[in-house]
């Protein structure tokens, strides 16, 4: 067996058997079991950071069995650049919510824990597959844990933010099953992912299949105009819910175009990528003015969520080595410092049970430790250097102006707009007097939020700080993706 | 001498048998959970269920009784896969039964296994006679099955609308096998086709002919817009009954759809591949929107079960594209493993029914599983699974169900086909909401009744392991995948 099955198994392992042995009674027994089980988790994936042999964009540390045979499915596994960052992310946010929980979930603790285990396990699984079957397989089964997660623990309007979730994704991959079905019968009889890569197609068949797996992967993004169930769904998940999705599963789509979109269907890929561009742009631009406006704390950065993966889809579609690592080092960040705002978010709601932005102020004078993480992490999300939100922003930027400056001056008022949104909710919930009697009886953040604070503080400066090793590592495969890309496919 | 052939029906044999014999001694039992019966029942069907297994991994086939039957890799798979559904559903029903004054006989055991014995023959037939007289068998024992609470009004009003349409379905199917025997002089399915190929009997005859047989098997199979008694008789029959017309009963539906269209009337797939994609779409359509409204959980599943009908339909009609047939082993067998998966969902699904209710409690509206999360986990998790796998998604075993057909029908590169994939694709989505608001009545509501459930150890036991087979086959479908390919190939390569 090798890392990546380690990897992918060793949460799901730990997930079942919490959901097997919880009682109600047991709950510290199902939170140490949970810890120690993302713990080993995250231990199983740095063999795969320590191996991972940089300057090449082979796949590694690969496993491949064969599955159902009937339909020539194998159990194939690998990472390259593109996707070796997201599989030890996955299993630090999973440590990260499993410490956030702790005292915070009481109800049905061991469903909880064993929903998140299970979920970091299938979302792993989506990033290391190389089969197209496999992929959808893990990319479906994150569906089920989630769509629990957000109903069971979810708030008020939990219920419609579940079946929203559910509906809206499963519309888009179901449309993607058909398009792999068509390059199964196409390749003659295989779903292996690299097979497909070299498949000739027509543009016909190319602007087909890129728009079926549009579909999904534009959802899961999520890319305007299907960006709409995001801010529901997150307004509604727990918190641990809702840093899941922010940093893991949006990157499942973006990842998507990288490994199924763009190689697959390349031609169609330039051919409408003009649309993409501006569905990136409306995003930044857009959805960046609607997340100024808003009242609810969650709202506003899941807003600033489809703002930000608006520039990883743009820096992908303006087909530049800049734009293209930088959307991938923008993923990455985005992963630690979305975590890290709905985590912030979270720490206020546990005390005060109110997301509004007008229900705060003055926190700061209550919280001092705690506001001085969240403004870390608010810069970070506005994108200061020597942040990792400058990072991928700067990168996409730059390859945007390269490309075309009208693109390149929009797409840089992100910076502006997020600078603006961001900071002026960190004013008005922090800054200024105390608001009110709730924020009087506010305490400071204790050891254990202090811990899982400091942990993504430390990862947040030192990606912005140092980012070397994030580009290093995907470097060979983005210049290989590009010259892949860059050949036409047509007969 | 020729020989009989006895070892074909060895398993139609022994049901028969143990079936008089357990009638008889039934007399004798006192007790009113018919333990013995219950046992003796489950042993004798379990023998036959084991003896069809043993032929179909032999991969022989034969024929026997002057070629009235046929004894071939997939009737013994589909004998020895509704042998065992029959034992799961008595295993599920029969605390159910008990509770409501059903087993003051033994006629429920008895009863199912002449029903069984049903199966079998229109499985085994090789005959359109044979065939047909397995049918009545089968349906003359449910019509009884369906009327056993005799004093309770909406079983009695499901046992009389089940009997009436059933009648005129078997009507319409026997004066489709007339004609079809006045066309070719023949009641031999062997000696059916033969005639059928050589071109020489008129197209319109046939054709008419078909046009009652297969309407006749979308009734039995409960396609639209033959379904209106599905909904009716789900809801109106004893819920275990309900089992054995929605479980077993369904893969005997399957073989007849083999025997008489593909064995018999293959040079007809053109004219009939149309109307099952009629069917099927409508199907999809009725099946998937009424299901929507629903707020009777067995009413609901009727209304699945047609959507998912629609779907076997799917995969029948892609086998012959114009004129070329060899695409029909990958299409038959995909329809076959989505029978067999389809089946054992549905146990699960009405095996957690049956455990819910209780004396004087059906639990068979939506929001009695309310809560049921908390109040049982095991029961709550089996139905997740079952719903989720009806949905369609990994990695559960109706994934591949749905993976086959739509491979099934994008191959035959037909652009109607691919049409209708994508089409069946939409309204799975659509049929999706309602399996899990299912799961959120489940894990999301309160709960309004606060009793916790018990049921018996061996209804558990097997629930259990319903539920686990519907996520190991999802995640390990080769096996059975293989099974059903094997078993098509082998019977029609033959």
């Amino acid at each position: 067996m090798g890392w990546l099955s380690l990897a992918i198994w060793t949460p799901i392992v730990f997930g079942v058997i919490s959901l097997l042995l919880g009682r109600e009674g047991q709950q510290n027994i199902v939170r140490w079991l949970a810890l120690i089980g993302s713990l080993i988790g995250l231990a199983v994936t740095l063999p795969v950071i320590a191996g991972f042999r940089i300057g090449t964009a082979t796949m590694q540390f690969v496993e491949r069995h064969p599955w159902v045979e009937r339909f020539n499915i194998h159990y194939h596994l690998g990472v390259d650049g593109l996707s070796m960052w997201f599989v030890p992310l996955t299993a630090f946010i999973t440590v990260i919510v499993v410490i956030a929980a702790w005292e915070v979930i009481t109800d049905r603790v061991h469903q909880y824990m064993g929903a998140f285990l299970i979920l970091s396990g299938l979302m792993i699984g989506v990033f290391s597959s190389l089969d197209g079957i496999l992929f959808y397989t893990f990319f479906e089964a994150t569906l089920i844990p989630m769509y629990l997660i957000i109903g069971i623990w979810g708030g008020a309007n939990k219920i419609y933010a579940a079946f929203k979730f559910f509906l809206y994704t499963l519309l888009g991959s179901l449309l993607t099953l058909i398009a792999l079905i068509y390059l199964y019968n196409a390749s003659g009889g295989s779903f292996d992912i690299a097979t497909w890569h070299r498949l000739p197609l027509s543009m016909t068949a190319q602007s087909l299949i890129f728009f079926a797996f549009l579909a999904a992967f534009a959802v899961k993004v999520p890319m305007w105009p299907v960006h709409t169930w995001l801010p529901d769904v997150h307004v509604e998940a727990p918190t641990g819910g809702s840093a899941v999705l922010a940093a893991i599963m949006l990157k499942l789509g973006a990842y998507g175009f990288l490994r199924f979109s763009l190689p697959i269907a390349p031609d169609a890929a330039h051919h409408w990528a003009w649309l993409m561009i501006t569905f990136s742009i409306i995003a930044v631009v857009y959805v960046g003015l609607v997340a100024m406006v808003q009242k609810d704390m969650k709202k506003l950065v899941a807003y600033s969520s489809v703002a930000h993966m608006g520039f990883v889809t743009l820096g992908f579609f303006i087909f530049n080595d800049l734009g293209m690592a930088g959307g991938i080092v923008q993923m990455i960040a985005h992963g630690f410092v979305s975590a890290a705002m709905f985590l912030s978010i979270g720490v206020l709601y546990d005390r005060v049970h109110s997301r509004e932005i007008s229900a705060y102020g003055g926190v700061v004078n209550k919280m001092p430790r705690f506001a001085a993480f969240a403004l870390l992490f608010a810069m970070a999300n506005c994108g200061l250097p020597g942040t990792a939100g400058f990072v991928g922003e700067w990168m996409v930027i730059l390859a945007a102006v390269k490309f075309n400056f009208w693109v390149g001056l929009l797409s840089a008022t992100a910076l502006i707009l997020g600078a603006a949104y961001t900071l002026w909710m960190y004013k008005r919930v922090y800054l200024g007097p105390v608001a009110n009697h709730h924020v009087e009886e506010l305490t400071d953040i204790n050891g254990r939020e202090f811990f899982i604070m400091a942990l993504l503080a430390a990862a947040t400066l030192y990606m912005g700080v140092y980012p070397k090793p994030f580009t290093d590592v995907m470097d060979a495969s983005v210049a290989n993706l590009l010259q892949h890309v860059a050949q036409s496919k047509l007969r | 001498m020729e020989s009989f052939g006895w070892a074909t029906l060895y398993p139609e044999i022994l049901l028969l048998v143990a079936a008089c014999v357990i009638l008889l001694v039934d007399l004798r039992v006192t007790d009113t959970r018919r333990t013995l019966t219950y046992a003796l029942t489950l042993l004798a069907i379990g023998a036959a269920s084991v003896i069809a297994g043993m032929q179909a991994l032999s991969g022989q086939t034969a024929y026997g009784f002057s070629n009235m039957v046929v004894n071939d890799p997939m009737g013994n798979w589909l004998k020895c896969f509704a042998g065992i559904a029959m034992m799961i559903t008595l295993v599920y029903g029969r605390p159910y039964a008990a509770d409501r004054e059903m087993t003051r006989g033994g006629e429920l055991f008895t009863l199912g296994m002449f029903s069984l014995l049903g199966m079998f023959v229109m499985i085994s037939g090789n005959n359109f006679l044979v065939v047909y007289l397995g049918l009545e068998l089968l349906t003359l024992s449910s019509y009884a099955l369906v009327a056993l609470r005799r004093d309770h009004g909406q079983s009695t009003e499901a046992a009389m609308k089940y009997f009436v349409l059933g009648a005129m379905a078997s009507g319409f199917l026997l004066y489709g096998l007339s004609m079809l025997y006045g066309a070719t002089g023949s009641l031999d399915i062997g000696q059916v086709i033969k005639a059928v190929s050589t071109g020489q009997i008129r197209h319109q005859v046939l054709v008419f002919g078909l046009v009652f047989i297969v309407a006749g098997l979308a009734f039995k199979l409960g396609v639209a817009p033959f379904h209106m008694w599905v909904p009716d008789v789900y809801q109106g029959a004893p819920t275990a009954v309900t089992l054995i017309i929605g479980g077993a009963t369904k893969l005997a539906a399957f073989a007849m759809l083999m025997r008489l269209l593909v064995e018999g009337l293959l040079p007809l797939a053109f004219d009939w591949q149309q109307m099952l994609a009629v069917m099927a779409v409508v199907s999809l359509v009725i099946g998937n929107l009424a299901a929507i409204a629903q707020t009777n959980f067995k009413r609901l599943l009727a209304y699945s079960t047609i959507s998912q009908m629609g779907f076997v339909l799917l995969g029948l009609m892609s086998g012959v594209v114009n004129g070329n047939a060899s695409a029909a082993y990958n299409a038959y067998s995909s329809a076959m493993f989505y029978m067999v998966t389809y089946v054992l969902t549905t146990l699960a699904s009405f095996g957690v029914i049956l455990m819910l209710a209780r004396e004087g409690f059906e639990s068979e509206e939506i929001s009695d599983l309310a809560g049921l999360g908390r109040r049982s986990p095991l029961g709550a998790a089996v139905l997740s699974v079952s719903m989720f796998s009806l949905a369609g998604l990994p990695p559960l075993v109706g994934f591949y169900a749905k993976l086959s057909v739509l491979q099934a029908l994008i191959t035959t590169g037909l652009s109607v086909y691919i049409a209708i994939a994508v089409f069946a694709v939409i309204l799975s989505l659509i049929g999706a909401f309602y399996y899990i608001r299912i799961v959120k009545v489940m894990y999301f509501d309160a709960s309004i009744q606060p009793v916790r459930v018990n049921a018996p150890t061996d209804v558990r036991v097997v629930l259990a392991v319903n539920g686990g087979l519907i996520l190991l086959l999802g995640l390990l479908p080769s096996g059975l995948m293989k099974i059903c390919a094997d078993a098509i190939v082998k019977t029609l390569g033959s």
